[in-house]
């Protein structure tokens, strides 16, 4: 099967000479037809870039990108099988809402009454019926991010690509909007480009994630991979919460150089079969779980206790037992 | 604790300008419209006022009672002429600033950076900062039939084409400098600061990503242009035209300078109130011009020009 995308061997350079940036190092990435793929990384990532050169905004400085299987790296954006919603909707200002969604279809000259019977179709699958004779100033940012959707989507695009759509939402909408993106992309069958710094975002909506880190891919894999068995310390501590283990305290707790071990795996107990004791330095309640910090061998190590389990959180300063299952610690590469 | 009177005085007045906003507002107002309400407009209503009155060809009086006389004598064919010529020409240059100046203008918003675009956006500017009539008659002698312009042509073996265009019927004359074709030159020259700045103002402020989302949405080049830029820009271009076509509807400083010897509204206006002292007739004659940006306007309200502000 051909590759909805696929990167070869890409990268981007910004500017020449000594203020030269290499967003983009070097990356290889294939995403198959029909997978909801997020790349998860910090602001700066290269993330956004990679995502641009997809949509043909930014050109690569070498490597070739394809899409449904054709190179694509040297075309322009109107000329690719890919739609955009970008992290500030861009709705055209000028134009009704209908306007708006029908613009593709404007642009390939099809009749008036067709385009907006697909546009209104479009807006009722966002579940915004009615609001087509608005202007996008009328409509609120959850609305606004709809439309940019219903925009991309009318002209059943390969590869639908999201540069941080949810991010300007406030909380609630933004979990709302994760589970309808998920359930349209389901629907649909468009291969989705999700990008993102939200961890809780990529792991709850992804088929596969792409941790990317300093313009380089470094872990490609199911949230369930990325999350248990991550390759890099980075992708350990970008992805959820994690204490990272290294040297003495390494070598004491877990027998290895170094270790990853997730706070949830942890659980207070009695001193019998113990894997550490330490003194509690810090208590921070989250609603659903209670973290402690727990000092152990000239480290600090982080433990979830789940709300409503039959242990009492422990006062300050006490001393505490911790155990977990030998299974709970996962290797990493020292570095 | 001891404050001096002064600063007591200072700190009450301050304090009464913030808990009071409205005298604020009308200490920095009140001056700037009293300017406006009654310098600026009283003269324009009284000068309009004096429309409505007639000079009395025997005396050479004005004789102020209300009548109509003045604006039937605007519609006498040489006066309906310039009229129409004025509006022709104001409509001309307006066209072609916004041609010459979008390109300059966009360039300048979206692509100039740093040195570059403090060069260009001095370039726009600099003939602003140096006398109008300087620049006209620096014009009348690029113009001039042994002019820099005439040589160039020579000097390309165009001379040809420069004679071509000068026998044009209506644009045509003796030497560019006594043509239409040479008012135009000027009015487009003199004008086009004012209208590659609003453009430029409105570029800036169209979002990247709406022009990214254009193409992306498989519009070409041509269409985001006619579809997205445009649409965006035009106030930029309404608010440039207002300045080219009311600048071209009230001059009568080129006209006078550079042109053959027909009339336009500004140069009828200044010679009625002038040499024959027919301050009524001037005054029906001004009217033209206001009238014809208020139905400019409306026609460019209609046209939406306006809906992206």
């Amino acid at each position: 099967m051909t590759a909805a995308v696929s990167l070869d061997r890409v990268s981007c350079t910004f500017g020449t000479g000594a203020q030269a940036v290499r967003a983009v190092d070097s990356v290889d990435l294939n995403i198959d037809a029909g997978e909801f793929f997020t790349l998860l990384g910090p602001s700066g990532s290269g993330k956004t870039t990679v995502l641009r050169m997809i949509g043909g905004f930014t050109l690569p400085s070498s490597g070739r990108v394809f899409i449904g299987g054709q190179d694509v790296s040297h075309q322009p954006p109107y000329a690719r099988p890919v739609n955009t919603v970008f992290q500030d909707y861009a709705l055209f200002p000028h134009m009704s809402v209908r306007d708006n969604v029908a613009y593709p279809l404007m642009v390939r000259k099809a009749p008036r009454a067709l385009r907006e019977a697909k546009a209104d179709q479009l807006l009722t699958l966002v579940q915004l019926p009615g609001v087509g004779s608005r202007r996008p100033a009328q409509l609120s940012g959850g609305q606004r991010q709809r439309v940019a959707l219903a925009r991309a989507l009318i002209s059943e695009p390969q590869v639908l690509l999201l540069d941080e759509p949810l991010g300007a939402l406030d909380l609630k909408l933004r979990e709302q909007m994760q589970s309808e993106l998920k359930t349209l992309q389901r629907r649909l069958g468009i291969t989705f480009l999700f990008i993102t710094h939200d961890q809780h975002e990529a792991l709850s909506m992804s088929d596969r994630i792409g941790v990317f880190n300093q313009g380089r891919l470094e872990q490609v894999g199911t949230p369930q991979q990325v999350y248990d068995t991550p390759t890099t310390r980075f992708v350990a501590q970008f992805v959820g919460a994690a204490n990272v283990l290294q040297g003495e305290a390494a070598q004491r707790l877990t027998g290895m150089a170094c270790a990853m071990l997730r706070p949830e795996r942890i659980t207070l107990g009695p001193q019998a079969g113990a894997k550490a004791e330490g003194q509690v330095s810090e208590v921070q309640y989250f609603g659903s779980f209670t973290r402690l910090k727990v000092q152990t061998w000239g480290t600090s190590v982080q433990a979830d206790l789940p709300t409503g389990s039959a242990l009492m959180v422990p006062p300050l300063s006490a001393t505490v037992h911790l155990h977990w299952d030998a299974g709970a610690v996962h290797a990493l590469a020292t570095g | 604790m001891h404050v001096d009177a002064p600063q007591g005085l200072s700190r009450r007045l301050s304090d009464l300008l913030y808990t009071r906003r409205g005298l604020l507002l009308l200490a920095l107002l009140g001056p700037v419209l009293l300017w406006f309400g009654v310098i600026y407009l009283g003269s324009l209503f009284a000068l309009l006022a004096n429309a409505f009155f007639r000079l009395d060809d025997f005396t050479g009086q004005v004789v102020r009672e209300v009548g109509f006389s003045n604006f039937v004598a605007l519609l006498e064919p040489a006066n309906l002429d310039s009229a129409r010529r004025t509006i022709v020409m104001a409509i001309a240059v307006t066209l072609a600033c916004t041609v010459l100046a979008f390109p300059l203008a966009y360039y300048m918003a979206r692509h100039a950076r740093g040195a570059q675009k403090a060069a260009l956006y001095i370039a726009v500017m600099l003939p602003l900062w140096s006398s109008y009539l300087v620049r006209l008659y620096a014009w009348k002698l690029l113009l001039a039939k042994e002019g820099a312009i005439s040589w160039l042509a020579q000097q390309l073996h165009a001379q040809w084409l420069l004679d071509a265009l000068l026998a044009t019927p209506a644009i045509g004359g003796p030497s560019l400098s006594f043509s239409t074709m040479g008012t135009f030159i000027v009015f487009v020259y003199m004008w086009l600061p004012f209208m590659v700045l609003p453009i430029m103002a409105a570029v800036e402020r169209i979002p990247a990503s709406t022009l990214e989302a254009s193409a992306d949405l498989g519009a070409h080049t041509a269409q985001t242009f006619r579809s997205v830029i445009l649409p965006l820009a035009m106030p930029g271009v309404a608010a440039g035209s207002i300045f080219t076509f009311s600048l071209t509807l009230g001059d009568y400083i080129i006209p006078q300078v550079i042109g053959d010897s027909t009339l336009y509204i500004g140069q009828i206006v200044y010679r009625q109130q002038g040499v024959a002292g027919n301050i009524p007739f001037a005054a029906a004659f001004s009217l033209v011009p206001i009238v014809v940006i208020g139905v400019y306007l409306w026609l460019a309200k209609r046209k939406g020009a306006f809906d992206a502000l």
